[in-house]
């Protein structure tokens, strides 16, 4: 295993590891294990961090063991007391004889509570399950016998067959085409499922060619990082695991509990490019989980390998919400974006006024962490101030001139080192000019691409590759214009520079999709912000500028396109994950006239606008 | 003695300043009854019999009430948007009551903004308000255009981090000119707003077209001239976020030379003003 392509955890980084049975040795570096008895069978147990803290317990899926928590479980021990086990049959845990009906959810819901009582007998504990782990979970969350011992309930692409068996009933009993085709989409979505009910031919796949193949196909369709997991137990993990299939899901899905309500707050992490599972399974679920907080990550179905630092983040701050007996803040993230951004760090530059300063409090709006990076440090402080009144979990206001690449290069240090790695960078610090291109010195070019391009490429390139290294995604927003489709004469110097940051973002969206990277050009068109009363006007004395200008500010008073409008274009951008987004109207017809009539939209650049 | 303004005896201000008293204690009596279920529909009928009880049998405009993000005015797009509806108040919610009765011939016009319980945004919105207040009045001292004083304040505000929501108004006005009115026994009102008053308002308009100035002061060209003596009833209106904030009063404007006398509040016992003053005590 390549050692060089480890994802960042917080193992020390030592000698070549190994594959072993156990695994433990290695991913659960520091865990302290035990043995736990319960009818007939021995579950092994890893606990990390210290006992007094409250009790996380951490359930995997299939066809996985305990250790593919490895890099939250290090992420999560400092703060709480977590455990982990292998589900019967998996891992080192011993498997029920015969396996025919021995993992039937009744009796996993024996294994987690004996569990618990091992771990922490006086205090109730905070359940987090992946892909099965979570589909157990729901019978934990939702059975009777386990109330008081269960505190809150995270989960992560799991329903509950229960739920599930509603949803498909639902929608059998009603067959509008959408509904139809929900179902039919899950439907085809569940292939394994009905491949995994087939006798025998599972276990020798398993045990033969795909369970050596499973790791590497795991890196390639998931992106998982290559870390030494899975462990050498897969082939029989995932063998005895196609039992908790046959054993439940037939059995469940014809006739689901009508009692199955949560008696504990759930927290939802619905990765949205999960292939195994669609979002609509989870639309009705607030009529189950009276108390849903819910979560959304766009990424594939393995998140606790390929999401550590955000999953660990989202069920810390859930937990100690619980744990605390009171609101975790005030007021609580809104907005149609909380799902996705709330607690992300947002990093805006030129977010001291306009269109960067709306994109904060739309970020702030959704529960994100936002950094507001200005020239101008009074209008920077005022935006986080501000930023914090409307739901921003913490704010910063830094002040740096995008243009220079020593301050940019001391921004992007400090907040790695304070603040974490940034999720959604917005590049959208800019400066207008304007005047004939006879007219304009170089000076004016000099300052102009400083600020349009320069700052772009400073912002990119740093955050940009922390994020990158950080190897869990994240997302960069750059601020071209409507000027970088439409030539104009009047606007040379300012659309070359906006030109060149389309072509920028085109260009470094190929190069981090490998990466999980998003990156989207927003060209906003005319909007109502102090670019125009702010803007260089080459080629005119004083007076004339000013007047100008004042001409131009009115213009776009009149036109009156609000800076927030631009802002919800961006965060719907980031989660739709867009490569060039036009807003107004001139913008997207901007955009149709180049691409279909260059001939107009070179008759257009000719106009001399009366100003 | 000369009167402190052309054409207005200090009776006159006398009589302007009872009735904007009795408009705030209107808005102050009807925020105290409002709780949630309320709607606004119910809040304007409370605010007009309150007035109704106490003598005033014409107004400039009935009574408006506005409540959560339509005290922003988000998503209006049409005038007859402006009245009041039947949207419930929650806790938490900010509220705006706005108010022009006619009491003796003396007309007022109000805003007053509040909120159910408390709400951060609401108090940073309300004491941001207070340097609006004075920029207003410094800049009609100085005899600076209508309309650059309008962009002075759209500027302040755009700094504040809010928008401008005195634009959602009609024409776009900050303030409007307000005057006496003839006492009728039939006083009828077309939207809202009384036939008595607009005939005020668009005589003024006549004139002003006639000399180059507007009863209204908006960021149109027909405001670019230096204040015009007067009442103005000054409004600006701050809105962030799906929160709207204002207050209205009457500003007195008159044609003296020494600056203090030339532009003055007609009062300064208003609850926003004293608001200000316990903030700046407590601090």
């Amino acid at each position: 295993m390549n050692r060089k392509q480890e994802s960042r955890t917080h193992r020390p980084s030592g000698a070549e590891q190994q594959k072993t049975a156990s695994g433990v040795e290695q991913l659960l570096e520091g865990g302290r294990k035990r043995r736990v008895h319960t009818g007939g069978i021995e579950l092994s147990v890893v606990e990390l961090g210290d006992s007094d803290r409250p009790t996380v317990v951490l359930v995997h899926g299939y066809p996985d063991s305990k250790e593919v928590w490895a890099d939250v479980a290090h992420r999560l021990k400092d703060r709480f007391h977590v455990v982990l086990y292998d589900v019967r049959g998996c891992g080192e845990s011993t498997a029920p004889k015969p396996l025919r009906g021995g993992f039937t959810l009744e009796k996993l819901t024996d294994d987690f509570l004996a569990v618990a009582d091992a771990v922490s007998p006086d205090a109730p504990v905070h359940l987090v399950g992946h892909d099965w782990g979570s589909v157990q979970g729901w019978e934990f969350a939702t059975v009777h016998r386990t109330e008081g011992r269960l505190a809150s309930f995270t989960s992560i692409s799991g329903p509950s067959l229960d739920h599930f068996g509603h949803w498909i009933k639902n929608r059998l009993k009603r067959p509008t085409p959408r509904r139809a085709a929900q179902l039919l989409g899950q439907g085809a979505r569940s292939w394994y499922v009905y491949a995994l009910h087939t006798p025998l031919l599972p276990e020798l796949a398993w045990r033969g060619p795909l369970g050596k193949s499973w790791p590497k196909m795991m890196e390639r369709a998931e992106r998982v990082p290559a870390n030494g997991y899975p462990t050498r137990s897969l082939p029989r993990d995932a063998a005895h695991g196609a039992w908790l299939y046959r054993d439940n899901v037939r059995a469940r899905a014809r006739r689901p509990r009508t009692d199955c309500y949560a008696h504990v707050p759930v927290q939802l992490i619905t990765p949205t490019g999960d292939v195994f599972l669609s979002e609509r399974l989870y639309d009705e679920l607030d009529q189950w989980a009276p108390q849903l907080t819910r979560r959304t990550l766009p990424v594939k179905h393995w998140v606790p390998r390929t999401r550590p630092d955000q999953l660990s983040a989202w069920i810390a701050e859930f937990v100690t919400a619980r744990e605390s007996g009171v609101p975790a803040r005030e007021p609580a993230p809104k907005g149609p974006h909380a799902d996705r951004f709330a607690g992300q760090l947002v990093l805006v530059t030129g977010a001291g006024s306009g269109i960067g300063r709306a994109t904060a409090f739309s970020f702030a709006e959704a529960g994100a962490r936002v950094i507001a990076v200005d020239r101008d440090g009074e209008s920077a402080a005022r935006t986080a101030d501000m930023a914090r009144l409307v739901g921003a979990r913490q704010t910063w206001a830094e002040t740096v001139d995008v243009s220079d690449e020593q301050q940019m290069e001391k921004l992007a240090e400090k907040v790695a080192a304070e603040y974490g790695t940034v999720d959604v960078l917005v590049n959208n610090a800019g400066i207008g000019v304007a005047g004939a291109f006879l007219d304009t010195s170089t000076e004016d070019w000099k300052r102009t691409l400083d600020v349009n391009l320069w700052g772009v490429i400073h912002g990119c390139r740093l955050f940009g590759r922390q994020m990158a290294e950080r190897g869990q995604g994240g997302h960069i927003v750059n601020t071209a214009s409507a000027a970088a489709f439409q030539p104009l004469r009047i606007l040379p110097a300012y659309s070359t520079s906006k030109a060149a940051v389309l072509m920028l973002s085109e260009c470094l969206r190929a190069e981090l999709a490998g990466k999980g990277i998003g990156v989207t050009a927003v060209c906003p068109g005319f909007v109502n912000t102090d670019i125009a009363r702010t803007a260089r006007l080459t080629g005119l004395d004083e007076n004339a500028e000013q007047r100008r200008r004042r001409r131009a500010t009115r213009l776009y008073g009149i036109r009156d396109y609000p800076p927030e409008k631009v802002a919800d274009a961006i965060l719907r951008a980031v989660v739709r994950n867009q490569a060039v987004v036009p807003v107004t109207a001139e913008a997207r017809s901007a955009r149709l006239i180049a691409r279909f009539a260059p001939h107009t939209r070179r008759a257009v650049a000719r106009i001399q606008p009366p100003l | 003695m000369r009167p402190a303004t052309i054409g207005y005896s200090p009776a006159d201000l006398r009589g302007f300043r009872e009735v904007q008293q009795l408009s705030y204690a209107c808005a102050e009596s009807v925020a105290a009854r409002l709780e949630p279920g309320v709607t606004e529909r119910e809040a304007a009928r409370m605010q007009r019999e309150w007035l109704r009880e106490r003598g005033v049998r014409d107004w400039f405009h009935l009574p408006f009430a506005w409540f959560g993000d339509r005290t922003a005015f988000t998503g209006f797009k049409i005038p007859l948007q402006f009245f009041p509806t039947n949207r419930a108040l929650e806790p938490g919610m900010p509220f705006i009551l706005d108010m022009a009765p006619i009491h003796n011939g003396y007309t007022s016009d109000i805003g007053y903004s509040g909120c159910l319980g408390l709400n951060p945004v609401h108090e940073r919105l309300m004491t941001d308000l207070r340097e609006h207040r004075e920029l207003i009045l410094r800049e009609v001292r100085e005899r600076r255009p209508l309309r650059e004083i309008y962009e002075d304040v759209e500027r302040l505000m755009a700094g504040q981090g809010y928008v401008n929501r005195h634009r959602a108004y009609p024409f776009g006005v900050i303030a409007h000119k307000i005057d006496r009115v003839k006492e009728r026994r039939w006083s009828p009102t077309v939207f809202g707003f009384g036939t008595n008053a607009l005939r005020g308002l668009a005589k003024d308009a006549l004139h002003g077209h006639r000399d180059g100035w507007s009863p209204l002061w908006s960021p149109y060209r027909f405001s670019d001239h230096p204040p015009r003596p007067g009442l103005w009833a000054v409004e600006p209106h701050l809105g962030f976020r799906g929160t709207g904030a204002k207050f209205e009063e009457i500003l007195v404007v008159t044609d003296s030379r020494d600056p203090g006398e030339s532009a003055f509040w007609l009062d300064d016992d208003l609850p926003h003003v004293r608001r200000r003053r316990e903030e700046a005590t407590t601090v």
